[in-house]
């Protein structure tokens, strides 16, 4: 039992992840109709937003270690500790927390930047030479990454108040057996407060009233002298921006290094096409499900009765769905149909 | 055809200059060649995008080096059984993903072969050996071998009847493969089923308006190039016996597409282009080092060298990958049909050039006897 509700909870963790990457993919199919390749790569550009930050606030001065007598010994200070004292260390412990702060503009420029500056050419060519195209510029992206920051993974370490681990199971009376990482447990609630804030912004705000027309039907709203292309540019840097912002949670969870976009790209459009194209609430919903059965597959007790099966559920899944219903979960009527 | 031959058997000799005339790479150029044309008869006359080729490859790896572990150390065997077993893989999975069409055959067929390169890591280790990759083994029982002759000391290397298939007999034996499989997809361009295929890339619809049954003609084409691509898989071992799952990840189908599409998608010499621009480019600007760059800006003030090198390593070396997706995005945004489209547009714009020097030099000797015979009353 307390294995399953771990289980669970790693599950739903995961899936959070890919909910996040789905909803930004959808975002851009949905309403540019542009099957993002590059995706992944926004995701661990988010990622790198963390490390890049890290480092900033870490520019340290070598002082001399008055501890150390026998000889000449220098240590690194970071600055905001020599101003600021306590603060300014704190400031440091909370890196990653805070490069939120500074991924978003970084995220929001990028994804406008991308979008003017290189995908808008590509709405009228077939999805083959988009999903081509964006191929190249994530491998592009990807090397431009490695270039500067080295092939190895960076750990990016989260605050070290929330660093240890919950005891869910006394807070819940489930019993004391279940542990479980602050950290993950953090990123899961983010993972769905974001999602909720997209809906929300989606639902309730006039922009997104325009937005959801214009995935219906974009000449209309085009025709009521709307300029439905302005508000694309800014959904597609909005789908950066999210993808951005998982990156930089998922820091501390897995050290970055630069194929991580590329490792979470297959896995998402799987989830896309399960949840069914188009479909916003389809891709949430698919991520934390496929999450979720990946999480109970790779349990030992599922893989003794069939071994294997952790590492291929995601796809035999996305097979039998597409088989069964062809349109995936939640599929909406005329997408992605030739 | 004969032409294509002489070209492809005397690599050796055309590439000297261009430094790319030893057997390692020319090995690479025919066999990757196979497999670019095999993608290219789905891709190209389908327009099908199938990111799962790379399975094929490693299911035809693994057969073949099975067959010299269990049966023998001639390639033929090797060959026909790494052609059958992919043949087989194709048609299970060309028949579900061939269900569904556009993105969704992408996603699906990536399904299958992100399945089989997990499986080929994980649970299939007593038949892929893992992470290790596949090697042949002293203890090997090579029936086939023994019924002729005792086991002899070290290891025996792969033949073909008696000549080895490694160095230059290898790529000879691959180049001779590799103009017959060209033969036949020649054939296959040209023929009432290639252009069905083409028919399908134009109007599906409309082709089963008009009565056909588009499927069947779908999974031929996708378990032939199936099988060309076990054929190619088949030959890599050949040259070299040893199997490893990272041939089926799925960034060696995104290679072959790259290929494909960099020579120029549903043309006959396209693909064999861009095999050979790709690896040819990997070889060279995977080579080249900072020494390298600084003695070829040599010329240069110091700081402009020093600037110079600091861009140009950007894309060699370890960043050669960066070249690619460049030179890929380039070609994908300016010239969808590859660089033998670019070829073509250039002839065109050339021989136009010339018919117009020609126009005008004509009109002009007109222009001047007829001033001249004006001069001349």
């Amino acid at each position: 039992m307390d294995a399953i509700l771990i289980q669970l909870l790693n599950g739903l963790d995961k899936g959070g992840a890919y909910a996040l990457i789905a909803l930004g993919l959808t975002l851009a199919f949905g309403t540019l109709g542009i099957v993002n390749f590059a995706h992944g790569a926004l995701f661990m550009l988010g990622a790198f937003c963390a490390v890049t930050f890290n480092k900033l606030l870490t520019i340290s001065k070598s002082v001399k270690d008055e501890s150390i007598t026998f000889f000449d010994a220098y240590k690194d200070i970071p600055y905001l500790q020599i101003w600021w004292g306590d603060t300014g260390a704190t400031i440091i412990d909370f890196a990653v927390p805070l490069s939120i702060l500074f991924a978003v503009p970084v995220m929001l420029f990028i994804g406008w930047a991308l979008e003017r500056g290189l995908i808008q050419y590509f709405y009228k060519r077939s999805h083959a030479s988009q999903i081509l195209f964006t191929f190249g510029l994530a491998i592009v992206i990807q090397e431009i990454v490695r270039h500067t920051f080295g092939a190895n993974p960076i750990p990016t370490p989260a605050p070290e108040v929330v660093s240890g681990s919950a005891n869910i199971g006394l807070y819940f009376g489930l019993g004391e057996n279940i542990i479980y990482p602050w950290w993950r447990l953090i990123y899961l609630s983010f993972a769905i407060c974001v999602i909720g804030g997209v809906f929300a912004f989606l639902k309730f705000t006039t922009f997104g009233m325009v937005v959801r027309a214009g995935i219906q039907n974009r000449e209309m709203v085009g025709m009521l002298g709307i300029n439905i292309e302005r508000r694309f540019t800014i959904v597609f840097s909005l789908s950066a921006v999210v993808a951005g912002v998982a990156g930089v949670m998922y820091a501390p969870i897995v050290p970055p290094d630069f194929h991580l976009g590329m490792d979470f790209l297959v896995l998402t459009f799987v989830v896309v096409v399960v949840g069914g194209m188009g479909s916003l609430p389809g891709a949430v919903a698919a991520g934390f499900l496929l999450g979720v059965l990946q999480s109970f597959a790779s349990m030992n007790e599922v893989k003794e009765i069939l071994p294997g099966i952790d590492q291929i559920i995601i796809y035999l899944v996305a097979v039998v769905v597409l088989l069964v219903r062809p349109r995936g979960l939640m599929g909406v009527k005329g997408v992605f149909e030739d | 055809m004969a032409i294509f031959s002489v070209v492809v058997l005397t690599m050796p000799l055309w590439l000297q200059p261009f430094g790319a005339a030893y057997p390692d790479i020319l090995q690479k150029f025919v066999i990757f060649g196979v497999f670019a044309i095999g993608y290219n008869i789905l891709f190209g006359l389908t327009g099908y995008l199938s990111f799962g080729h790379a399975a094929f490859l490693g299911v035809g790896s693994y057969t073949a080096v099975w067959s010299f572990k269990l049966l023998s150390m001639n390639i033929v065997p090797a060959i026909i059984l790494s052609m059958i077993m992919s043949g087989i893989f194709a048609i299970a999975m060309g028949y579900v993903a061939l269900r569904r069409s556009g993105i969704y055959f992408s996603i699906l067929t990536l399904a299958f072969a992100q399945m089989c390169y997990n499986l080929a890591y994980s649970v299939l280790t007593p038949i892929t050996n893992g992470e290790t990759g596949l090697q042949l083994a002293k203890s090997d029982p090579r029936v086939i071998d023994r019924l002729f002759s005792e086991a002899g000391e070290g290891l025996p290397s792969t033949t073909l009847f008696g000549i080895e298939t490694s160095g230059y007999s290898g790529f000879y034996i691959s180049a001779v493969i590799m103009i017959i499989v060209f033969y036949i997809s020649l054939r296959i361009f040209n023929s009432s089923f290639g252009l069905k295929l083409k028919a399908i890339k134009a109007n599906q619809n409309r082709m089963r308006y008009l009565g056909f049954n588009t499927k069947p003609y779908l999974l031929t084409a996708f378990v032939i190039s199936g099988m060309y691509a076990g054929l190619a898989g088949g030959l890599l071992a050949a040259t070299d016996p040893l199997a490893g799952a990272e041939r089926m990840q799925w960034t060696a189908s995104g290679e072959v597409i790259l290929m494909t599409i960099l020579g120029g998608v549903g043309t006959l010499f396209g693909p064999l282009l861009g095999v050979i621009i790709i690896k040819y480019f990997e070889n060279i600007f995977s080579a080249v080092n900072q020494l390298d760059l600084h003695s070829f800006y040599a010329i240069f003030p110091t700081w402009l060298e020093n600037a110079l090198v600091a861009i140009s390593s950007l894309f060699v070396g370890e960043g050669w990958h960066m070249t690619l997706g460049l030179l890929f995005m380039l070609v994908v945004a300016f010239l969808p049909g590859g660089v033998l489209e670019g070829l073509q547009l250039i002839y065109k714009k050339f021989t136009a050039y010339l018919a117009n020097r020609n126009k005008n030099t004509s009109t002009q000797a007109e222009t001047k006897q007829e001033t001249g015979a004006n001069h001349g009353e």
